[in-house]
């Protein structure tokens, strides 16, 4: 084999600390190398085309660059290589910048390692041969996980796309937080009215199935040959014959269910509907407050309905999806405030979340839009908005800004001062976050049009005296310790992922940080794609962030699925599992170690039985490969020889410097 | 988990040898009526307080671990303190061993496993006996009896190494209270600020700040003030004329140790426990309100 090796400065990236040239002098010594050279920038467009030069020059069969880590450039240099002529497997790339160079400062050390570095992938790249894609079709269906804001657009957008949606909402309505948001700011309009007719749009579209009260059971496949089993959840009733006419919600004894809806502000009846705008819009039983669920008698439902929907007896019940992509729109909750002892710790009643606040201030909220008291009713009269509850305070393990908050307790002060006009509006916070457009002048709007009084500080304490709430703070532009008497409180609790997030992240095989937010794969360049090929991202789930910027994160994920379906067929990865039926002994090891349940039996024609690997299936994660015994299944690209010939030359190999 | 001990190491401190002996008498009395036993660590020497350190956390830590690993030399596991300074010094030297081991281990220059647990006397009482085992054991009753609670800042702070209680709304106090049957009110200042040592420099400071303690505790309708600390006992007990003077008020609230209380519900004599050493009296609160669980007519000093 002629090899040829470029080894990349970077810049200073890897020149800083890495004798570029040593590496390529020695690098002109190993077994079969014919050319070697160091450049400024390998990947740069001349520095492809010394690549492709010298492969034409020198007659090279195969390419080494030791450069950054191949997840930045594989693709890059395999392509460059392609366009020579080279199969793109005669290429190996050797890390010595994440690896190497910004390491240490020892610029004899890392030269030292980098030589190695470079030994190695020479000696693997000696054991390579071409490898060859095979075509597959693509199931070009998409499923939207999360039926938020983010969820509906992107699935709106690729319906309209012509593609095939499946949509799945853990709740029995789809709309996610927004549904529950009273205003929006910073123009204050009506959230059920712009979200709506959106997800009208999304029960009406031909393109789109939706599956709500739903969860993820599990995932199998790979992109465009995705398998989802989803999880309806037992609803209690046939939601083919409801009518969401509503009867039976109003004639139901148990009254003192959880409101989850209106965040607890509220009780409802065990069936219920989420609220009147819901999609779809059809009763369901909550069997923790059922009293026949729990105590087996009433059936007053049953005897209700005028369409006779009520089916005790239903049972989850799990259907398959296939499909070729999966947008995730999954969103967040609220961070617990109950972990604030000083803020009472979630006991007193008149202490309550922004999100609380929305469902108080809107019309189709338990007060119909009077901003009352819960504990008694009254009228408040001084609101005191606390900012940065369960944001920025690493004492409770949450040290990231959550983003929305300082808007929207600006917008929850403007509409409290626009509803009780004689009210006292004071937001306590430590500083103003209002980047986006037009932000920064609604906040100024409340504080010098609504004259909502800004404190900057944090409140220490908050304790009950009488019917009021004495809030101690600092002001800390005065200097001063200050103490309002309030009526109501509004903690602007944070953002937190969403319950169960870490769960369907591993269902998905796709990576989370340390707050249970999705990694998207590139924190700039790849914002919405994950680590897993054909998994996208959409919304809150990947970090906070606003509606417009979950709304355009919705457009992208559906941009993205519609570039991957714009192709009919997705080449396969050949660096898979491949069995040597002659080794082979038929012990069927490999076919219980692996993960994603691509290896089966195949009868030859003597009879015998022997292990075969489903090309499509296959993740190429080498787990068969490390428990063949005969070591007759090998890894493409990464097979027992070359891994053994790489440690040998590394092992065995002279020591320099 | 926490095992009751029925023998462990006592490190009394400077407080409760000398302004504090009630705390010290009243912690002693309790102990044995609970069948603890406390050993005092032989030649125990100073926590380092606050100038230790201020001066040098480290060379702090390691005056404060000596006492420690006495302890430890004698087989306890676990030191007790009723000062909550002290207890942040012991709890802070074993977090500096965990940090530090090698250069804590230099400066101490005795074999130490930091395997010990350093607690106060209300982690004691509330971790290690409970509540529970205190509603079943006391004898008096302080039935109809307002007590509020108040914890100050040291006992349950800084939460990283204190790891007691809820660090801005305790509640071990509150339990313990009631278990003893006192009515216990939301004590919304029961981590407030009292002065601490400006009570020596600047005692205009405590006066404003254990004033608001005591309005707030006077205004639930309070009939005592609990406390497990013997700065802020001193800065609402004993400086309570200075605070009346700085706002012209009549305060004459008892201050009281948790010991104390609880001695009494058990029926230790309250002479025992240094009732007398109070400054304002609680001489009605130990005698006329409670009432003995098995014999209403007893008297409740022996």
């Amino acid at each position: 084999m002629r090899i040829g090796v470029f080894i990349c400065k970077c810049g200073t990236n890897i020149a800083a600390t890495v004798d570029t040239e040593a590496v390529a002098r020695k690098a002109l010594e190993y077994p079969d190398v014919v050319y070697a050279t160091d450049y400024m920038y390998t990947c740069s467009e001349p520095g492809q085309d010394e690549i492709q030069q010298a492969i034409e020059e020198h007659d090279l069969q195969g390419v080494v660059v030791a450069a950054c880590s191949p997840r930045m450039h594989e693709v890059t240099f395999r392509r460059a290589v392609e366009k020579a002529g080279l199969n793109r497997y005669m290429f190996e790339q050797a890390n010595i910048r994440e690896h190497c160079s910004w390491i240490s400062k020892d610029t004899e050390a890392n030269t030292r390692k980098a030589i190695d570095l470079v030994r190695m992938s020479v000696e693997k790249l000696r054991f390579n041969h071409p490898l060859f894609s095979s075509q597959v079709p693509i199931n070009k269906r998409v499923l939207v996980i999360g039926g938020g804001i983010s969820g509906i657009q992107a699935a709106l957008d690729c319906a309209e796309g012509g593609l095939d949606v499946v949509m799945v909402e853990r709740e029995s309505t789809i709309g996610g937080k927004m549904a529950k948001l009273d205003k929006t700011f910073p123009t204050i309009d009506c959230s059920a009215c712009i979200l709506g007719p959106k997800m009208v749009d999304v029960a009406q579209h031909e393109n789109i199935h939706l599956y709500a009260y739903s969860e993820i059971e599990s995932v199998s496949g790979y992109m465009g040959n995705f398998k989802v089993d989803i999880r309806k959840k037992a609803t209690y009733v046939d939601w083919d014959a409801c009518t969401g006419c509503g009867l039976c919600t109003e004639k139901c004894p148990a009254k003192k269910s959880f409101d989850g809806f209106n965040e607890g502000l509220d009780t409802t009846t065990a069936i219920n509907i989420s609220f009147p705008q819901a999609i779809p819009k059809r009763a369901k039983i909550d069997p923790k407050y059922c009293w026949y669920l729990t105590k087996e008698k009433c059936k007053i439902c049953q005897k209700i309905c005028p369409v006779d929907a009520i089916r005790f007896d239903m049972k989850d019940e799990t259907v398959v999806e296939e499909v070729g992509a999966i947008i995730v729109a999954t969103g967040f909750d609220l961070v617990d405030h109950s972990v604030y002892g000083e803020y009472g710790g979630g006991h007193y009643p008149d202490v309550i979340t922004g999100l609380q606040f929305e469902r108080l201030v809107s019309a189709s909220g338990p007060y119909e839009g009077h901003i009352i008291r819960p504990s008694d009713g009254k009228e408040p009269k001084n609101i005191v908005f606390i900012a940065c509850v369960g944001s920025r305070d690493p004492s409770i393990g949450r040290p990231y800004c959550s983003g929305i908050c300082c808007m929207y307790i600006a917008k929850q002060a403007i509409l409290a001062r626009d509803h009780i006009p004689d009210s006292n509006c004071y937001v306590f916070y430590i500083d103003i976050r209002a980047p986006g457009k037009n932000y920064e002048e609604f906040v100024r709007r409340a504080q010098e049009d609504y004259g909502v009084q800004y404190i900057r500080g944090r409140v220490g304490k908050i304790y009950p005296q009488g019917e009021h709430l004495i809030v101690q703070g600092i002001d800390t532009l005065l200097g001063i310790q200050v103490e309002v008497e309030a009526d109501l409180v509004v903690l602007a609790t944070g953002v937190a992922a969403s319950v169960g997030a870490k769960e369907l992240a591993e269902k998905l095989r796709i990576s989370y940080d340390e707050y249970g937010f999705y990694m998207e794969s590139h924190p700039k360049l790849r914002p919405v794609e994950t680590n897993t090929a054909g998994v996208f991202l959409a919304g809150v789930c990947q970090g906070p962030k606003d509606i417009p910027a979950s709304v355009a994160q919705g457009s992208a994920a559906a941009a993205k699925t519609q570039i991957l379906f714009s192709r009919d067929t997705i080449e396969t990865d050949p660096q898979i599992a491949k069995v040597n039926e002659r080794m082979c002994i038929g012990c069927g090891k490999c076919i219980d170690v692996c993960p994603f349940g691509s290896i089966q039996w195949k009868t030859l024609r003597d009879g015998s039985q022997k292990a075969e690997v489903l090309d499509t299936v296959c993740q190429g994660c080498g787990l068969c490969n490390a428990t063949c015994p005969p070591k007759a299944i090998q890894l493409q690209h990464c097979t027992d020889d070359q891994i053994l010939a790489e440690i040998e030359v590394l092992c065995a190999g002279e020591r320099h410097g | 988990m926490n095992q009751t001990e029925k023998r462990i190491a006592y490190y009394p401190g400077c407080s409760v040898t000398g302004t504090a002996v009630e705390f010290d008498q009243s912690t002693r009395a309790l102990c044995t009526a609970l069948g603890i036993e406390l050993v005092e660590i032989p030649d125990w020497n100073c926590c380092g307080s606050t100038p230790a350190h201020s001066y040098d956390p480290l060379l702090g830590a390691a005056l404060a671990g000596r006492n420690l690993a006495l302890a430890e030399e004698m087989g306890f596991h676990v030191v007790m303190t009723p000062c909550p300074s002290c207890l942040k010094a012991l709890k802070g030297a074993l977090r500096e061993y965990e940090e530090k081991q090698h250069a804590f281990l230099n400066i101490l220059q005795m074999p130490f496993s930091g395997q010990i647990r350093a607690i106060s006397v209300l982690q004691l009482l509330y971790e290690d006996i409970g509540p529970e085992t205190i509603r079943e054991q006391i004898r008096y009753r302080l039935t109809n009896k307002v007590v509020v609670p108040y914890y100050g800042c040291l006992l349950s702070r800084p939460p990283e190494f204190a790891r007691f209680d809820d660090p801005e709304n305790p509640i071990s106090m509150d339990e313990l209270l009631q278990a003893m049957g006192a009515s216990v009110p939301e004590f919304p200042y029961k981590t407030e600020c009292c002065g601490a040592a400006y009570g020596v420099t600047q005692n205009h400071i405590v006066g404003k700040m254990t004033g608001r303690i005591l309005d707030m505790a006077r205004r639930l309708g309070a009939a005592a003030v609990a406390v497990a600390c013997p700065l802020c006992q001193q800065n609402l007990d004993l400086r309570q004329s200075q605070v009346n003077r700085y706002w012209h008020t009549t305060f004459q609230m008892p201050v009281v140790y948790i010991t104390q209380l609880l001695g009494f519900a058990l029926g230790i004599d309250p002479k025992k426990l240094g009732i007398d050493k109070l400054f304002v009296s609680a001489d009605d609160l130990f005698k006329e309100t409670s009432e003995p669980l098995e014999n209403q007519t007893e008297s409740t000093s022996a």
